[in-house]
C-alpha cells in the first residue's frame, strides 16, 4: 500500500466538496473529517489541502468566512457556493462512473 | 452567478492582497493549534505537541507559497516582485546599469533610426493609388557607333506620343520633364529659382492624386495654343502664398511670363522629386518640334497598367511600337528601337536602397556588439554573485525562478536602453530628414506605431538573448563546483571566462566587418575627393544664372548680349582675376550631349552615328577654370550670333574620334545639320561628376546666343566667397528679375556631389569606431575578471619563482586569443562580404589588400592597448598579499 495520502489526481476537490456540503467547516476540521470518515485511510496534507481550498475558493466553487471556532478562536470557515454544489453533483457522477468502469474491469480477471 | 463570485475574488485578490496574505497566515496559525491541541490532548508534552505538529506541518514558508500560486494574479505579482529584486540589485550596480543602458540604447537607437529610414523610403507603398500598376517608362537605347548601351535612357516627345496613341496595355499614360523655373518678385518677395516640373495633362489622374484645392489640368490646358496655367505644390502655397485660399485664379509671373494658378495638390504629394514645387503643362511649354522629335530624348513617362496586363507584356507592347517607329527612320542613328520598363517605386528609390541596406546591416551588427556586450557584463555579474546563487540553489530555490530573475534583469536593462534608443533614434530622425532632404521619399519617413513594434520586438529579442546567455550556466550541477572552488580559489571558474571569451571573439569579429566596411568606404570617399576633375578648384566661385525665356529669346542675340556685358562687369570687378560662364561646370552633371558628324569622314553607314557631351563656354571660361589648352587657341572674338562656326574638343574627344589624325580644321556638323564648325583647339579632360571618368566633350561658342543659361565662375587669389555679393549686385543691376541660384564654390559644389558618399562613410565609420569601443572594453573587462580570478594562482607562481615577464605573457596570451580567433572570423567573413557594397566603392576593391592590412593593425593595437593594462597588473601581484587574503 502506498502512502495515505495518495489520491486520485482530482479527487481531493471532491472530497473537500463533499465534506462541505452538509456544513460551513475550517481547514483543520476539513482534513479531520476526510480522516475520519475514510477510516484513517485517507491523510490529507496541509500541503495540499490550503492550496486545494484556496483554488476552490478562486474559481468560485467555495466561499469563506470567518466565524468563531468551537474553541472560541476566529476561524476560516468555507461553504459550498450553489455553483459547488453543482460542480460536486457533477463530480460525483464523474466518480461513479469511473469507479464503476475499474470495479468492472478489476472483477473480470 | 459563478462568474460574478469570480469576478468579485479577482478584484478583492488584486486590491486587497496583502490582506489575503495576513488572513491566510492567521489560517495557518489555527491549523497549527488546533493539531497541537489535538496532540496535547493525545497526551504529549507542550514541547513535543508543537514539534510533531511542525513536522508534520512541513515547510511553512513553502506551503504559503504554493497556495498563494492558487491565487488570481500571481504571475503578476511574481513578476511585479522579480522586478523590485531586478530594480534593486541593478541599482547597487549603478555604473554597471548606466554603462549596460547606454550600449543598449546606442544599438537600439542605430537601428530604430535605419529601419525608420528603411521602412519609410524602401517599404511604405507610394502614397499613390493601386501604385504597384504603375510603372516609369524608358527607351532602351543602343547606338551602335558610340558602342553606347543605355537601358533605362529617357523618352523623345515623339516616341511618348506614338506610344500614348497605339498601346494597348495602359489605361493612361504620361509624361513629365523635371526643370527648375525663376517665380517672379511679387508683393515684397524676392525672385526666386524653384524646381518645377512640366507634365502632360494626365499625370494626376495617372497617378491617382486629386488636388487638396481647385482642379488639375484639363486636356485643354496642355497644349501650345491655351493660356498658361499652374498647380502649386502644398508647401509652397504654404510658404509663398501663406496657404491664402484666394490664390486660386490669381496671376503668377514664371520665368517673367503670367501662369494662372488652378490648383493646390495635398501635402505630401511629391513627383517627380521631393524638391518640385509647381507643375505646368508640357505641351505648353516646349515646342511643337520638340514635343515630336523622336531623337531628342528628354521626359520621363509614367504609365497605369490595365488590370491584368504585366509590366513585361506592357514593356512589350510599347517595343513594338518603338521598333516601327525605329524601322521607317533607319538614317537617324538616334532613334531607338525598343522600350523598357521599371516599377515606380525601384525608379525613385533604386539609387539609396542599396546604401541604406548596407547600413541596416551594419547597425544590425552593431546592435548584436552591444547585446553580446550586455551579455558580457551579465555573466560577469553572476560570476561575481555564483556563490550567493550556488546557496539559493542549495538551500531550494527554484531553477524556474532563478532563470527568471536573471531574464527580468537584462529585461529591465533592455526595456529602459530601448527607451532611451527609442528617443535617440526620434532625434536622429528629425535631424537626418532636416540634414538630408535630397533623400528620395524623405517625407515618409517618420516614426510610427509599426517602427514603435519593431522597438519592442527587438528589445525582447535583446533581453531574452542576453537573459539566456547569461543564465545559461546558472546550471544546478555547477552548483556543487561553485561551492568546491569557493573553497579552494586558487584557479579560475573556467566555464564563465571561456563563455565570455566566445562571446568576445564573437564581438571582436562583427566589429572587424565593420571596420572593413568602414575603411573601405572612407578610402573611397578619399580617392574620389582627391579625383582630379581636370580644372583649379580652390578660390573657384560658381553661380548659376537663367534667363528667362520670353525676354531672352534663344536662339538669339539678347542672352548672348547679356552674358557679354556680365561678364564684362565682373571681370572689371576689384578682385577678380578671372570670370567665365559655360553652361555646366566640371562636377556639375551631366547636362545633355549631342550628335554630330566629322565633315573630313566618310559618312557613317545608314543608322549609325557618334555623340559627345555637349557644352557651350565663353571665350575665356578655359583660361578662368585653369583647364588646359593643349593645342590651338580659344573661340576667336568674332564669335558670335550667326557668324559663330567655331568648336573646341576635349583631349578624350580627340582620341577617340581623330585616332591617328590633327583634328585641328577638321569640320564638325553638329545634329548632323548643313552647318560646318571648324574645330579650332584641343583642352584638357575634365569629369562631368567626380565620380566618374572623363568623357568626350564638345564646347561651341556661347555667344551664338543658343542658350539662356549657365554657370558663372569666378576665380580670384583672395577669399572667393567675398565676391559673391557684389557679382549678384551686378546680376540683379543688369535685370532685377533674374535669380541667382547655386551660389557655391567649386570645392563646396564637388563636395555637395559626393555627399552620399561622405554620409555613407561617417555613419559607417561612426558605427565602426562604437563598436571597437565596445569590443576592446569588453576585452578589458574579461581579462581583468580572468585576473581577478586567478590572483591566488598567479600569487603561487610568483612565490614559486614565476618571472613578472612570464606573467604578463601569460596573460596577455590569454586575453589576446580571443581578439585573435575574431580577427581572424572577422576577416573571413568580410573577405565573404565586401563584395555587396562594391557598387558603391570609387576606384577601391572590396578585397583592398591595404584596407585589411589597415584593420588587422588597428583591431591588434587597440586588442593589446586593452589587455595591457590587466596583464601588467597581473605581473605586479605582490604574492604575499594575494596568498594572505585567501
Amino acid at each position: 500500500m502506498g502512502k495515505p495520502s495518495d489520491l486520485v489526481q482530482g479527487t481531493l476537490d471532491l472530497l473537500i466538496l463533499k465534506t462541505l456540503s452538509l456544513q460551513a467547516r475550517h481547514g483543520w476540521a476539513i482534513a479531520k473529517r476526510i480522516q475520519q470518515i475514510s477510516s484513517e485511510v485517507l491523510q490529507v496534507q496541509q500541503g495540499s489541502l490550503y492550496p486545494a481550498l484556496h483554488r476552490l475558493e478562486q474559481q468560485g466553487w467555495i466561499k469563506a468566512k470567518w466565524a468563531e471556532s468551537e474553541t472560541g478562536r476566529r476561524a476560516k470557515f468555507y461553504s459550498l457556493t450553489a455553483a459547488g454544489r453543482k460542480q460536486m453533483e457533477t463530480e460525483t457522477a464523474n466518480w461513479n462512473r469511473l469507479s464503476t468502469a475499474i470495479d468492472l474491469v478489476v472483477g473480470e480477471v | 452567478m459563478r462568474w460574478l463570485n469570480r469576478l468579485v475574488m479577482q478584484i478583492r485578490m488584486l486590491l486587497f492582497r496583502r490582506n489575503a496574505n495576513v488572513q491566510l497566515n492567521k489560517e495557518l496559525h489555527f491549523h497549527l493549534e488546533q493539531q497541537i491541541a489535538e496532540n496535547r490532548l493525545a497526551g504529549m508534552n507542550a514541547e513535543e505537541a508543537r514539534l510533531a505538529t511542525l513536522r508534520a506541518f512541513g515547510n511553512p514558508v513553502l506551503l504559503r507559497e504554493q497556495t498563494g500560486a492558487t491565487w488570481n494574479w500571481n504571475g503578476l505579482e511574481q513578476f511585479v516582485h522579480d522586478l523590485r529584486i531586478g530594480a534593486r540589485t541593478l541599482s547597487r550596480t549603478p555604473g554597471f546599469a548606466l554603462i549596460a543602458i547606454l550600449i543598449t540604447a546606442f544599438g537600439i537607437g542605430a537601428s530604430v533610426t535605419l529601419f525608420t529610414v528603411v521602412r519609410g523610403v524602401l517599404l511604405r507603398p507610394l502614397p499613390f493609388s493601386d501604385p504597384d500598376r504603375l510603372v516609369m517608362l524608358y527607351e532602351h537605347s543602343t547606338i551602335a557607333a558610340g558602342a553606347g548601351d543605355f537601358p533605362f535612357n529617357v523618352v523623345a516627345g515623339g516616341v511618348y506620343a506614338a506610344w500614348n496613341k497605339q498601346n494597348t496595355s495602359f489605361t493612361s499614360l504620361a509624361l513629365v520633364r523635371s526643370d527648375s523655373g525663376a517665380l517672379s518678385a511679387a508683393g515684397g518677395q524676392l525672385p526666386e529659382k524653384l524646381d518645377k516640373a512640366n507634365v502632360s495633362w494626365n499625370l494626376f489622374s495617372t497617378l491617382g492624386v486629386r488636388p487638396a484645392l481647385g482642379r488639375v489640368f484639363a486636356g485643354g490646358d496642355d497644349n501650345p495654343a491655351a493660356n498658361g496655367t499652374v498647380v502649386l505644390s502644398w508647401s509652397l502655397w504654404k510658404r509663398r502664398f501663406g496657404a491664402d485660399p484666394t490664390v486660386l485664379n490669381r496671376t503668377i509671373y514664371l520665368d517673367t511670363k503670367p501662369y494662372t494658378v488652378i490648383g493646390v495638390m495635398p501635402a505630401g504629394f511629391e513627383f517627380p522629386d521631393s524638391s518640385t514645387q509647381l507643375w505646368t503643362p508640357v505641351y505648353r511649354e516646349f515646342p511643337e518640334n520638340v514635343m515630336s522629335a523622336l531623337d531628342n530624348h528628354m521626359f520621363r513617362a509614367i504609365g497605369r497598367l490595365k488590370p491584368g496586363v504585366t509590366a513585361a507584356e506592357a514593356t512589350a507592347n510599347l517595343s513594338v511600337i518603338s521598333r516601327q517607329i525605329h524601322d521607317s527612320h533607319l538614317d537617324n542613328p538616334f532613334v531607338t528601337a525598343a522600350a523598357n520598363s521599371r516599377a515606380l517605386l525601384e525608379h525613385m528609390v533604386g539609387d539609396v536602397k542599396r546604401p541604406l541596406y548596407v547600413l541596416l546591416t551594419a547597425t544590425v551588427c552593431l546592435l548584436l556588439i552591444a547585446c553580446l556586450n550586455v551579455a558580457n557584463l551579465l555573466v560577469a555579474r553572476a560570476a561575481a554573485r555564483q556563490k550567493e546563487l550556488a546557496v539559493r540553489t542549495a538551500l531550494g530555490g527554484g531553477r524556474m525562478r532563478l532563470l527568471r530573475e536573471h531574464l527580468t534583469e537584462s529585461f529591465l536593462l533592455e526595456v529602459v536602453g530601448g527607451g532611451v534608443g527609442l528617443l535617440m533614434a526620434y532625434a536622429a530622425v528629425e535631424w537626418l530628414v532636416h540634414s538630408r532632404p535630397d533623400i528620395a521619399r524623405v517625407s515618409s519617413i517618420h516614426i510610427d506605431g509599426v517602427v514603435a513594434a519593431f522597438t519592442v520586438g527587438v528589445v525582447v529579442l535583446c533581453a531574452v538573448f542576453a537573459g539566456m546567455v547569461s543564465a545559461f550556466h546558472a546550471d544546478e550541477r555547477l552548483v556543487l563546483r561553485a561551492l568546491h572552488e569557493s573553497s579552494r580559489g586558487y584557479s579560475a571558474g573556467g566555464t564563465r571566462a571561456r563563455l565570455r571569451k566566445t562571446l568576445l571573439a564573437m564581438e571582436v569579429g562583427l566589429t572587424v566587418v565593420l571596420l572593413m566596411g568602414a575603411s573601405l568606404l572612407l578610402k573611397s570617399y578619399q580617392r574620389l575627393r582627391s579625383t582630379d576633375v581636370g580644372c583649379i578648384t580652390d578660390n573657384v566661385l560658381t553661380m548659376r544664372v537663367s534667363l528667362p525665356g520670353a525676354r531672352y529669346k534663344t536662339p538669339g542675340p539678347a542672352p548672348a548680349n547679356f552674358f557679354e556685358t556680365l561678364l564684362q562687369r565682373v571681370r572689371a570687378l576689384p578682385g577678380v582675376e578671372a570670370a567665365g560662364l559655360v553652361i555646366g561646370v566640371p562636377g556639375q552633371g551631366y547636362m545633355g550631349d549631342n550628335g554630330f558628324a566629322i565633315a573630313e569622314h566618310p559618312p557613317m553607314p545608314r543608322g549609325k552615328g557618334v555623340y559627345a557631351i555637349y557644352r557651350s563656354a565663353d571665350p575665356g571660361y578655359f583660361a578662368a577654370m585653369g583647364i588646359p589648352n593643349l593645342r590651338g587657341r580659344t573661340f576667336a572674338d568674332n564669335q558670335k550670333f550667326d557668324q559663330a562656326d567655331e568648336v573646341i574638343i576635349s583631349d578624350a574627344f580627340a582620341k577617340k574620334f581623330f585616332t591617328g589624325e590633327d583634328p585641328i580644321g577638321k569640320h564638325l556638323r553638329l545634329g548632323g545639320g548643313p552647318k560646318l564648325h571648324v574645330i579650332v583647339g584641343i583642352v584638357g579632360d575634365t569629369r562631368y561628376s567626380i565620380g566618374e571618368a572623363p568623357q568626350p566633350m564638345q564646347y561651341y561658342p556661347l555667344f551664338a546666343g543658343n542658350e539662356n543659361f549657365g554657370t558663372l565662375v569666378i576665380r580670384s587669389s583672395r577669399d572667393v566667397t567675398q565676391l559673391a555679393l557684389p557679382v549678384q549686385q551686378i546680376i540683379q543691376g543688369l535685370d532685377r528679375d533674374l535669380p541667382v541660384s547655386d551660389v557655391l564654390t567649386m570645392n563646396q559644389l564637388l563636395g555637395k556631389s559626393s555627399v552620399d558618399q561622405s554620409f555613407d562613410a561617417a555613419l559607417i565609420t561612426g558605427f565602426a569606431v562604437l563598436s571597437l569601443l565596445l569590443a576592446t572594453a569588453g576585452l578589458f573587462g574579461v581579462l581583468s575578471y580572468i585576473v581577478a580570478q586567478r590572483s591566488g594562482e598567479i600569487g603561487i607562481r610568483i612565490a614559486l619563482g614565476a618571472q613578472r615577464e612570464q606573467v604578463l605573457g601569460l596573460m596577455l596570451a590569454d586575453g589576446l586569443r580571443p581578439a585573435l580567433i575574431g580577427l581572424i572570423l572577422g576577416l573571413g567573413a568580410s573577405a565573404a562580404t565586401t563584395q555587396f557594397i562594391e557598387s558603391m566603392l570609387y576606384e577601391t576593391r572590396p578585397r583592398d589588400p591595404e584596407a585589411f592590412a589597415a584593420v588587422t593593425a588597428l583591431l591588434l593595437a587597440s586588442a593589446a592597448l586593452a589587455c595591457m593594462v590587466p596583464a601588467w597588473r597581473a605581473s605586479r601581484l605582490k604574492p604575499m598579499r594575494v596568498l594572505r587574503m585567501e
